[in-house]
């Protein structure tokens, strides 16, 4: 067929630059046949289109394998990295959350998200990487303002050559193409000058550009400054509640004042224990020395039950001050801040009324917790006998030893 | 292969020494672009359309109004309490992003078993999943309680100098949803491009010419292009193979790795793949047997295309009513009291009847499609369809909702029924997704023209 003449006639401006030619063939089969053609021919610069993949245009123009597999591969590798160190660097290291006393970094729990990154990392590179590689976003371009060239999306088998191309003829490379099999072949062309973007547009967009840049300065400018005005709240939560809080002022009430007395006659908890030999171990102004219950058999065995319940720990067994706690205390490296539990038999605890026995039960004593939350106050007095009888059996003379048995001692 | 029948309006036939054709009628390239185009480029929109798009941007528009009360008012306006601290929220939540995923399956896993039918609908299909996962996303995003912060969901340096917790399934599926989201916006987009072409170099008016030009991102059909596109189109169907299998399962991990009866079960994540799937495709079918007829798009989206499909709900479904038969013999089985009541509560338990609505929808009704008039007869298979989609949102509900109000103890039970924030959220996200899919069917290719003019018949005529 030969080349038709009116596509060849300059339907731009004189002034344009030639692009290339564009040659359109019948079906993919000639294609194809013309793509081995047009290699042979020795061109460098120049591609098929069709609206399609066409089955073996690969081979014909001799196209070399696209590097894309080997990115998305390191983009993968990439991915599985970045996951494993934020999870590390996040979880184990910079903040350690220890979490049902799990492994800080453990593999299978770090899967998941591991997995995720790959894919979204090695998928963004098939995806940037395809448009790249494929020469796009390029949205002018010579064979664009072609109108034949608008049915290569739709059916139409085309090959282009670039002038570029060192082998270009502007006569001969169209007559190689017609003698290939092309139902048309046109010339292409560059337009002289580009259309330009009108300037009003351009300084809209300066100007705009300026304008976004005024929040984040200002931003910057409040994180580095000091004020002393409140924090602006964009989002309030709940800082500020409708509510009265204690000492504040209210005007429901005659007295102005937010916060009730208790009703005529109410009783706050401990009111009721106003015995205070009982309840606080006092006789007038000093410590009580008896007890303010009957001491029998029954409440020295409460004592000492109690007693091996809640004092042993420190105390031990004997009031010695050599608990467990004591001697695993003192068993550490680390023991050097630590303070033995006293023991009961020294001169000073030995020297102390009953009632401050209890006092020191009920309310602690130094490092000592004070008790009086967990043991009922008669197992307090039942304590305190108890322990007046260990301390009478570590400090005991003969004398208290019934006469009948004291030749046994000896 | 090809034989007289082979453009006959019926290619649902089992001869296997036949090769069913996969596009009907009498189809060039030029006439597959005509047929699809011109529905992008009618310069009328019907009344039907506008009807449509007006009853479902109500809709939509509903959600977002309801959204806004939601964050303005706090989380109080749902029926969710204690112990029901999950409901309509992750119900929907569940229901949505396992319909997304029969969009990948076709667009990935068909194509990577060479499953050319899938050519067809494989461009709806993926506009569907795109447009699930954005109903999906809204839920967790406004169930936090505070949706201002949802930015902490990401790991980020910040002022608090903490970090997410990375042994959380709830922080796995912040990574699998938005992952899973953007591969398929970029699969669908990259799919896309040539179709673009197609219509920036059909478009009659400049500013068409314009919109379509700079979405085309310039594509002219090149051969390289063609090569690396096709190697791009294989390397993200590779991926998003594995991925759409693993969306589910973490979604199920939310479950499972927690030590509630009825949901600590490690048959979760199967079964939930299994049954996104099931829903998935009975939505395809729900979206293309309207839209075939409409779009008058019956050659393309043949009776054999809805057929397989109708197959595929029939194969996941029987694996779903496989699951719920497990989970019964395992409660048995494993021999512990909890997991047993937990069963026995939702099969004869006050929420009964909608353990029962799920039985029926997603086991029983699917039988039908052993016949083959019931793959075959499109009002038939809507029926099956619309009662996949009711049985598996049914499926969702059971599993969060009647678990959560029986957990160990007694003295904690409680509970569920939705307020009209519910039901109307619940609605207003069916709006939004048929409002995003009508602008999709008005403004974009809905059929991929490219991929099909591969598997015409005849292609050089």
């Amino acid at each position: 067929m030969p080349v038709s003449e009116e596509p060849l006639l300059p339907n731009t401006e004189p002034r344009d630059e030639l692009a290339g030619v564009l040659a359109q063939f019948p079906n993919a089969a000639t294609l194809v046949e013309a793509a081995t053609a047009v290699r042979e021919a020795g061109y460098r610069r120049w591609d098929c289109h069709s609206p399609f993949p066409v089955h073996g245009i690969d081979t014909a123009m001799g196209t070399r394998r696209t590097p894309l597999p080997w990115l998305v591969l390191g983009a993968g590798l990439g991915g599985a990295m970045v996951a494993m160190g934020l999870q590390w660097w996040t979880n184990a290291f910079d903040y350690p959350l220890l979490i049902s006393g799990k492994p800080l970094f453990s593999l299978p729990a770090n899967i998941p998200v591991a997995f995720e990154l790959i894919v979204l990392f090695a998928g963004l590179t098939a995806f940037l990487g395809a448009i790249v590689l494929c020469g796009l976003p390029r949205w002018a371009h010579p064979l664009l303002r072609s109108r034949t060239f608008r049915r290569v999306t739709t059916d139409g088998m085309f090959i282009s050559i670039d002038a570029t191309d060192p082998k270009f003829d502007v006569q001969a490379t169209p007559n190689m193409l017609s003698s290939l099999g092309a139902v048309s072949v046109e010339l292409c062309h560059e337009p002289a000058h580009a259309r330009t973007i009108p300037s009003l547009l351009v300084w809209a967009v300066v100007v705009a550009g300026l304008l976004a840049l005024l929040p984040p300065l200002f931003i910057a400018r409040a994180r580095a400054t000091k004020s002393d005005q409140p924090r602006v709240h964009l989002v309030p939560d709940m800082d500020f509640q409708p509510k009265y809080k204690p000492q504040t002022a209210s005007g429901l009430w005659a007295d102005g004042r937010a916060m009730r007395a208790p009703v005529e006659g109410t009783l706050a908890l401990g009111d009721l224990q106003s015995d205070d030999h009982f309840w606080r171990g006092k006789q007038g102004d000093g410590w009580a020395a008896a007890f303010p219950v009957p001491v029998t058999d029954r409440l020295m065995a409460r004592g000492r039950q109690q007693f091996n319940v809640f004092c042993t720990p420190c105390h031990g067994l004997t009031g010695m001050g050599d608990g467990m706690i004591s001697q695993r205390a003192l068993r550490r490296s680390d023991s050097a801040g630590w303070v033995p539990p006293l023991s009961l038999h020294v001169e000073e605890v030995r020297k102390q009324p009953a009632g401050q026995v209890f006092n020191t039960i009920t309310n602690g004593a130094r490092k000592m917790p004070g008790y009086g939350a967990q043991i009922a106050a008669e197992d307090r007095w039942a304590i305190v006998l108890y322990i007046l009888a260990l301390q009478r059996s570590q400090n005991a003379t003969l004398e208290d030893v019934p006469e009948a048995v004291r030749p046994q001692l000896r | 292969m090809s034989t007289l029948d082979l453009r006959s309006a019926d290619n649902t036939g089992n001869d296997p020494t036949r090769r069913a054709a996969l596009v009907i009628g009498h189809h060039d390239y030029a006439s597959v672009t005509q047929l699809v185009s011109q529905l992008a480029e009618r310069s009328r929109t019907p009344l039907a359309w506008y009807v449509a798009f007006a009853v479902s941007a109500a809709w939509a528009g509903l959600f977002f109004l309801l959204i806004g009360y939601l964050v303005f008012t706090g989380v109080g306006v749902w029926g969710n309490n204690r112990p029901v601290g999950w409901a309509f929220d992750i119900v929907n939540f569940v229901f949505w992003v396992g319909i997304g995923h029969a969009g990948t399956l076709i667009s990935a896993i068909l194509f990577l078993f060479r499953q050319r039918w899938r050519t067809s609908i494989n461009r709806a299909a993926e506009a569907m999943t795109v447009f699930a996962v954005i109903c999906a996303a809204v839920y967790p995003g406004v169930h936090i309680g505070r949706a201002w912060l949802a930015y902490w969901l990401a790991p980020y340096p910040n002022q608090m100098q903490i970090w997410p917790n990375f042994r959380s399934p709830l922080l796995w599926d912040v990574f699998a949803v938005s992952t899973y989201f953007t591969l398929s916006l970029l699969f669908w987009y990259l799919g896309m491009i040539p179709d673009l072409a197609t219509l920036r170099d059909r478009a009659q008016s400049r500013l068409k010419r314009f919109i379509y030009g700079v979405f085309a991102l310039g594509w002219r059909g090149s051969a390289r292009a063609w090569h690396v596109y096709e190697t791009a189109y294989l390397l993200l169907a590779a991926l998003a193979t594995p991925l759409v299998l693993s969306v589910h399962s973490v979604v199920s991990f939310d479950f499972a790795v927690s030590v509630l009866p009825g949901w600590h079960t490690t048959i979760f994540p199967p079964y939930f793949v299994a049954g996104a799937i099931f829903s998935g495709f009975a939505m395809v079918v729900t979206l293309m047997v309207p839209a075939r007829a409409w779009f008058g798009l019956k050659d393309l989206i043949t009776l054999r295309h809805l057929e397989n499909m109708n197959k595929v709900i029939l194969a996941t479904g029987c694996m779903v009513g496989y699951a719920y038969g497990i989970e019964f013999f395992i409660a048995w089985y494993g021999g512990n009291p909890y997991e047993q009541f937990a069963f026995l509560n939702r099969a004869l338990g006050p929420y009964a009847w909608a353990y029962w609505i799920m039985v029926t929808c997603n086991v029983a009704v699917p039988q039908l499609l052993w016949m083959k008039s019931w793959r075959t007869t499109p009002w038939k298979m809507m029926i099956v369809a619309i009662l996949v989609n009711v049985g598996m949102w049914f499926e969702r509900f059971v599993i969060i909702v009647i678990s959560l109000t029986r957990d160990f103890l007694p003295s904690n039970w409680g509970a569920y029924s939705p307020t009209w924030v519910d039901l109307g959220m619940f609605a207003g996200s069916f709006g939004l997704f048929f409002m995003l899919f009508l602008l999709f069917c008005r403004w974009l290719p809905m059929v991929a023209m490219a991929e099909v003019k591969t598997v015409l018949p005849h292609p050089e005529n």
